[in-house]
């Protein structure tokens, strides 16, 4: 293995279904047997499985809080300026009747209210939107989990806070979350590299595309997995040849990949020949990311 | 009646049931509202008849003649989404969630919003009746609001075209979007997979279903990938009361049909797989669990 810089790896797939946690495990799994050390960050929080391949010890675990107001009903004077500042309606005021609320579910913690609050009567609590958990497994490698709790407006807060966890030493492998929009781009945005895991379908090629169009906006790299491969036709292909996209890996259609996947077991158990496919893949990835920004 | 599969998760085959039961018997409205990654269109190549923008969010924008590179806006923004840069103060449009406080508190006026109105409404109709689908841009939050949308037209035009039957395809996961997918539904169906990934979303899926009291089914589609688990996950159903009103086989005719722009009921209706959809479709319909 060449010396390189610890990377960033998202691994992201538009969809969930495609075998991202699939690939995401195997190669954590790879890399942390071949010594290299690696944390892996589970940052679909709102369905976090990573943590169901690996044994470990639950070695910390905090909540991600958020910062939502408390009005003092004994010094609001029922202006209304916080009630006018919050841009999400998470305020109710009706002040003939001297009614004020906080309605907390629709609340950012963007403290508007508290800077619009000329009467000292906000003040801020925090309040749970999910939990970080760190477990440790063989060495000093570690899986950090995020999890959101069920019901809140978005996971943001919480994927941010396990990424910010796995620290920067070393080499982090990004479990995406599903989908282009607020939570997946929060978790590429710290990527170094984007590993897109898709299949061979209209499906996939259609999540691929507006993927790939979303990267390109944020001036990431990033490279195809096609899983399932022998499964649907040729478009696919095609679309990676026309965007000059690095083709990394195809895991085949086969009924006991999916069988040992659906078991919690690793590829490797299956033919060993797959534990050199991961390595050889994280090679391609220093490769693919390594023109610019570090020696080999 | 309003009929909404979801899945916990992506990638269990809540489209290609959904789209299965779609192109069944009676004309229906389906609405797709996956409004991040919409993939029925693809399928169902509907007549465009409508379209609206819908705006996402705004995002604040920094007039560089007026910012004097001060800082306090950094300082307020709760989000992290401003920093200083060898440019001057800038603003990450990833990181922005809108919220108009720098714009209050920036004592130059240097800072404005603007809409974020690339994502889109579609209303048509497709061969076996009206569809309605959102696409959100990417990168751009509210996908719950977008959802109400969807099925606000959507029971519009199940009433203009006396299609009684509304199915939608729910967004993955458990959150702000799948919960405005099942608010006030009749049925929620709950597809899943024999793994351990499967079971645990499918609890987390069925704990935002029970949350809201909905009538809720479970398929166990793939089911013959592992029959031990599919077992589990049907003793686990019973545990819980929920009814598993099918367990489908692993059928690649499933994909084949995809690839072909249809529905495995359409592309193989004879198939075990298309029966067994259309038994249970009749048992969604008619109330049988």
């Amino acid at each position: 293995m060449t010396d390189h810089k610890p990377l960033k790896i998202a691994i992201a797939s538009g969809k969930g279904g495609t075998g991202k946690t699939l690939v995401a495990t195997n190669l954590f799994h790879t890399l942390i047997s071949n010594d290299i050390k690696t944390s892996l960050v589970d940052c679909d929080a709102e369905a976090p499985n990573a943590k169901l391949f690996f044994e470990g010890k639950l070695e910390k675990s905090f909540a991600v809080t958020q910062q939502v107001p408390v009005i003092d009903e004994n010094l609001c004077t029922y202006c209304g300026k916080c009630y006018e500042y919050c841009h999400y309606n998470a305020i109710f005021i009706l002040p003939p009747a001297r009614v004020i609320k906080v309605i907390e579910d629709l609340c950012h913690g963007c403290g508007a209210c508290t800077v619009a609050c000329k009467f000292g009567a906000i003040t801020e609590k925090p309040m749970p939107l999910g939990e970080v958990r760190r477990y440790a497994l063989e060495g000093s490698q570690s899986l950090v989990e995020s999890c959101m709790k069920t019901g809140v407006f978005s996971p943001v807060a919480v994927i941010k806070a396990g990424i910010k966890e796995a620290g920067n030493g070393q080499t982090v492998i990004m479990d995406a979350p599903p989908g282009t929009s607020c939570p997946f781009i929060q978790t590429v945005d710290r990527a170094d590299f984007v590993v897109l895991v898709t299949e061979p379908t209209p499906f996939g090629l259609s999540d691929l595309r507006q993927s790939v169009e979303t990267l390109k906006r944020m001036k990431k790299p990033c490279g195809v997995i096609v899983n399932r491969t022998g499964l649907g036709n040729h478009a696919l292909y095609d679309f990676l040849e026309q965007e000059d996209i690095p083709l990394l890996m195809e895991i085949p259609f086969e009924r006991n990949i999916a069988h040992t996947y659906a078991q919690g077991r690793k590829l490797k158990d299956l033919d060993p020949a797959w534990e050199t496919r991961f390595l050889n893949l994280f090679e391609k990835i220093i490769l693919e990311n390594g023109n610019s920004h570090h020696k080999r | 009646m309003e009929i909404a599969i979801i899945s916990g998760k992506g990638g269990t085959g809540k489209s290609s049931i959904s789209a299965a039961f779609a192109t069944l018997a009676e004309p229906v409205v389906l609405t797709d509202c996956d409004v991040d990654a919409a993939n029925l269109y693809i399928l169902f190549d509907p007549e465009h008849e409508e379209e609206e923008s819908f705006v996402g969010g705004e995002k604040a924008v920094i007039d560089r003649e007026l910012c004097t590179n001060c800082g306090i806006c950094i300082s307020y923004c709760a989000f992290e989404a401003i920093s200083f840069s060898p440019e001057g103060v800038i603003i990450s449009e990833t990181a922005c969630d809108g919220c108009h406080l720098c714009k209050r508190i920036c004592p130059h006026g240097a800072i404005h919003m603007v809409d974020n109105d690339d994502s889109r409404l579609y209303t048509g109709s497709f061969r076996n009746g009206r569809m309605v689908y959102g696409r959100l841009a990417p990168g751009e939050e509210n996908s719950g609001k977008l959802v109400n949308l969807v099925r606000e037209k959507a029971r519009k035009q199940s009433k203009a075209f006396g299609m009684e039957t509304i199915i939608i395809d729910g967004p993955p996961g458990i959150g702000c979007p799948v919960i405005s997918s099942i608010t006030g539904v009749d049925q929620v169906v709950i597809v899943t997979e024999p793994s351990l990934s499967g079971l645990h979303d499918l609890e987390r899926a069925a704990d935002v279903s029970g949350s809201f009291g909905i009538q809720t089914r479970v398929i166990i589609n793939k089911a013959d990938l592992d029959e031990a688990m599919s077992d589990t996950i049907e003793t686990w159903c019973r545990e819980r009361g929920l009814a598993v009103v099918a367990r489908i086989p692993f059928n690649p005719e499933v994909v084949e049909a995809m690839v072909n722009c249809k529905s495995i009921s359409e592309w193989a209706p004879d198939s075990e797989t298309s029966q067994i959809l259309r038994e249970t479709w009749k048992g969604i319909l008619h109330g049988k669990s």
